[in-house]
């Protein structure tokens, strides 16, 4: 079976969908217990497993680019927010008329705003259909626009990674106007159903972390695909060698370009995907500290293999958690020092380090 | 004849009373007339009596006239339980002096009560202020003067009027003339019925930049009904605001220069070590924020030598952020070195635990530091244009670090090995150079000038945490779009970069402004992808 032979050789991916799919079977079920049942798992604590599974899904799009293709990108938090910003669109034209102010037609910061319609970007947004190819396609155009006219000038390495950071830094300034109607700095937020279904209730949070883990699972059959195909060897090639594989006949422009558009519409579902269990997304996704930390997680978790992006972002994401709940002022150190070491003693990542136990033994 | 002779003795008696009364100072002797008879009403409950008081002080030309109506308007003249006096209190507290005003016998205050403000109502105030400018058209110091006619120009009336047009002609000084004669004209255009007159009026109002001519003219093209003068007084706006137009344009180059310069200050650092290793530093606004907090603490350490400050602070923050760029360098980048993408992750964590370190040693919120008296204050030129000394001396600043750092790279030992090991590592290795000495050298350099950044930045805002995160984006545009080859390249990309963001800023508002220069230079790096002035030579490729 293709799917099969995707991942014959690969341990660690075997051992990520394996773990996925008793998730997926095992999660709900826990959850339907009574409350009181000890192997109960509160429906928060399903959301909060869901974001997490987002999460990863990012930082896979992120290690396809810079494990697989050596693009240090600091702005792929842009093509996520974006992606949860076409999906919170979608569900605040899904309130209609339960908002605040009442209004079917224009979401209540419209009504305050004093808005008299809704303007032209948001028109169609209320099909999930057409949300749904909006997610992929919004961040997908403008990785393409952006790398077509990075990658054709052959700007590359840190002017590269400075100017994706310009990007995302760009998009938060203009998403933080309240002119654009997009929310402004509130962002959008008040969220109450999706296809119909409640948002708040139970069925629907362990849907959406079913939803999130067949995502993560796709995502990595999808990159795994890529990165074993030929495409991957030359993106391989291009990461290590760049002018030579120019040289050897390669279209290097075109392979930076595709992937990266690829990695943008992975990175736009997760976001996608992450809004609904948060309930809000606002312009402090697109900021430059954001967008850095993905790429921690994927060099906490280890480069150029797939698994070990999910497993850095899972880890760090709940340090994160733990750091802010019970030691808040420590937090902000331990991320620095995370980074610090990781990337002076642990250049492999936790992965990386693993193998080298292993084939020490 | 006797009657000649006694009207001028009766003269020459008045003429030695009045030059007795000058000479003779307030507190000096209790029967001066004046001052007793103002004591009286001043003290007594009436207003009345209290506005007469005014009157007779304004009216005698007594030398004391102005600081006695000072003092008043200030509320710092009080009656006493005890008897019928004024008294000087500049401090109501228990303690403190209270000073009779018509002999100077000095009173402890024992109880706060037993004193009592003479209060002025806004009637009074009015007055007296009136009073005081009319007194100030005579006095001594020219800006006394310009200061008592713009007050008047305030409430026109006949009797300013009156006033100015006696002073216009004993006037010598340039600017009060040309504002008196300003205020004639408005008078002129409101009140007279001359033509010829007006037409004069509004020519000179057209010659002005006061707020206050071009409103006046504003007015009357509207109320007049004489087509020719409406004519006349719309050419005249017009010419006065394309002159506001143009002022109002230097005024945006200058804010321009000052942004700019605040702009190169921050990315010069970050320019020569990315020059020199080929590492972008995240931690670079941090290093900015440490020199800025390093003045806010010499300022705590000298709380009563602020004008001295700067001058310590300087060396100080210059040493400290150096220091701390060496131990990153020596600590940190050295383990990376040819990975310039984990440097760049690894000074982002660096950048982490230092905002978060200054965060528990100093707190979370903002720290006041303050600007010495010698840097604060305005230039005003004109009424329309007006320039801020504290920025003016950051411009300069920053072309004496520019000019400073110039030296040392083209002059000293260690600047030719910074240049030979920016330009190719293998072959200034191979000649003798110590590369690895240079690079720590290098990045204290860098770190260093970035903290001195940081002294200036501390003038003109917010010191807190945070500071770094503000800079370091613009920093990095700065570089990127200047390019690394010469330090030029770093000066012009950020005058450019400062000026054009504040040409933008009117029309499209300041974030989007920003947003556009953003964009600008991810348009404009397609076209040079190495910046305005790369550096060159064979090994510059990867």
């Amino acid at each position: 079976m293709f799917l099969w032979n995707l991942i014959k050789q690969d341990r660690g991916g075997q051992v990520l969908l394996a773990l996925l799919a008793l998730a997926i079977i095992i999660v709900p079920i826990l959850n339907s217990l009574p409350s009181d049942h000890p192997l109960h798992i509160p429906t928060y604590v399903v959301a909060v497993m869901g974001k997490y599974l987002t999460l990863a899904l990012l930082a896979l799009s992120v290690d396809l680019v810079w494990g697989y293709l050596g693009i240090l990108t600091l702005g792929h938090g842009a093509f996520f927010a974006l992606g949860g910003y076409v999906m919170g669109m979608y569900l605040m034209r899904q309130i209609g008329d339960r908002g605040v102010y009442g209004n079917p037609e224009l979401p209540d910061f419209m009504v305050f705003l004093n808005y008299d319609s809704l303007p032209w970007y948001w028109t169609g947004l209320d099909q999930f259909w057409f949300a749904a190819i909006m997610i992929v396609l919004v961040p997908g155009v403008l990785a393409y626009v952006f790398g077509a006219l990075a990658f054709r000038s052959r700007v590359s390495g840190v002017y590269l990674s400075i100017i994706t950071q310009a990007l995302t830094f760009a998009l938060m300034l203009a998403f933080f106007r309240n002119e654009m109607g997009f929310g402004g700095n509130n962002g959008l937020t008040d969220f109450k159903d999706m296809l119909g279904f409640n948002l708040q209730a139970r069925e629907t949070r362990v849907g959406l972390f079913v939803a999130s883990a067949v995502a993560l699972a796709l995502g990595y059959l999808l990159c795994r695909a890529v990165t074993q195909s030929r495409l991957g060897k030359v993106c391989v090639a291009v990461r290590d060698a760049e002018s030579r594989s120019r040289f050897m006949g390669y279209r290097v422009e075109n392979v930076k370009l595709w992937v990266f558009t690829l990695s943008a519409m992975i990175a736009g579902v997760a976001g996608a995907l992450y809004v609904p269990q948060v309930g809000i997304i606002n312009p402090n996704e697109f900021s430059p500290l954001n967008s850095i930390e993905i790429v921690v997680w994927v060099a906490v978790g280890g480069r150029a293999t797939l698994y070990g992006a999910v497993a850095g972002a899972i880890f760090i994401n709940y340090a994160k958690t733990w750091f802010t709940t019970e030691l808040p002022d420590v937090w902000l150190f331990a991320l620095g020092a995370i980074f610090i070491l990781v990337t002076v003693l642990m250049p492999k990542g936790i992965v990386g380090l693993l193998r080298r136990k292993e084939s020490s033994t | 004849m006797t009657r000649r002779i006694l009207r001028q003795l009766r003269c020459m008696g008045l003429l030695t009373l009045i030059l007795l009364g000058c000479l003779s100072s307030v507190h000096a002797s209790d029967s001066d007339p004046i001052l007793t008879e103002f004591e009286s009403l001043l003290v007594s409950s009436s207003a009345q009596d209290r506005a007469k008081a005014i009157t007779l002080l304004a009216d005698s030309m007594h030398p004391e006239t102005l600081s006695l109506l000072a003092e008043l308007l200030d509320g710092n003249l009080f009656t006493f339980r005890g008897d019928s006096h004024l008294y000087f209190v500049p401090r109501h507290e228990e303690g403190r002096i209270a000073e009779r005003l018509l002999d100077d016998e000095k009173i402890t205050i024992e109880r706060v009560r037993d004193f009592r403000r003479v209060a002025v109502n806004n009637a009074q105030r009015t007055q007296i202020r009136r009073v005081m400018a009319l007194t100030g058209l005579n006095a001594e110091s020219s800006a006394t003067r310009l200061q008592a006619v713009r007050q008047l120009m305030r409430d026109v009336d006949d009797s300013t009027i009156t006033l100015i047009e006696d002073a216009y002609p004993r006037e010598t000084h340039e600017k009060v003339r040309e504002l008196m004669s300003v205020v004639l004209a408005i008078n002129t255009l409101a009140s007279s019925d001359n033509e010829a007159l007006k037409r004069d009026a509004i020519d000179t109002l057209a010659a002005s930049l006061e707020p206050r001519a071009r409103n006046s003219l504003v007015q009357f093209a509207n109320v007049t009904e004489n087509v020719a003068l409406q004519e006349l007084s719309q050419l005249a706006l017009t010419k006065i605001d394309q002159k506001v137009k143009f002022y109002k344009g230097l005024e945006t180059l200058y804010f321009g220069l000052s942004l700019g310069s605040v702009l190169v200050l921050a990315a010069i650092g970050l320019a020569i070590t990315f020059g020199v290793m080929g590492v972008i530093n995240m931690a670079h606004g941090e290093l900015i924020m440490i020199g800025a907090y390093t003045t806010f603490v010499i300022q705590q350490m000298m709380p009563n030598h602020i004008g001295m400050s700067l001058f310590v602070a300087i060396p100080a923050a210059f040493i400290v952020s150096g220091l701390v760029g060496i131990a990153i360098e020596r600590g940190v980048i050295r383990f990376l070195y040819g990975r310039p993408l984990e440097t760049l992750l690894a000074t982002f964590g660096i950048s982490l635990v230092l905002q978060q370190a200054v965060r528990s040693i100093f707190s979370p919120l903002n720290r006041t530091v303050e600007t010495p008296s010698w840097m604060s204050g305005m230039l005003e030129f004109n009424p329309v244009f007006a320039i801020t000394l504290n920025r003016l001396y950051i411009i300069f600043f920053c072309f004496i670090v520019f000019f400073a750092l110039l030296l040392i790279l083209k002059r000293t030992a260690l600047g030719l090995q910074v240049r030979a090991v920016s330009q190719n590592r293998a072959m200034a290795r191979a000649m003798g150079v110590r590369s690895e000495r240079v690079d720590m050298l290098t990045f204290g350099l860098g770190s260093g000038v970035a903290g001195i950044a940081g002294v200036a930045l501390s003038q003109i805002t917010n010191v807190g945490p945070n500071l770094g995160q503000a800079y370091i984006i613009d920093s990095f545009m700065v570089v990127v779009f200047g390019g690394v080859g010469n330090i030029w390249g770093t000066l012009v990309a950020g005058m450019t970069l400062g000026v054009a963001t504040k040409l933008v800023e009117p029309w499209a508002g300041a974030v989007l402004a920003k947003i556009l220069v953003l964009v600008f230079i991810i348009f404009f790096i397609q076209k040079k992808p190495r910046g305005l002035f790369p550096q060159r030579g064979r090994a510059a490729e990867d």
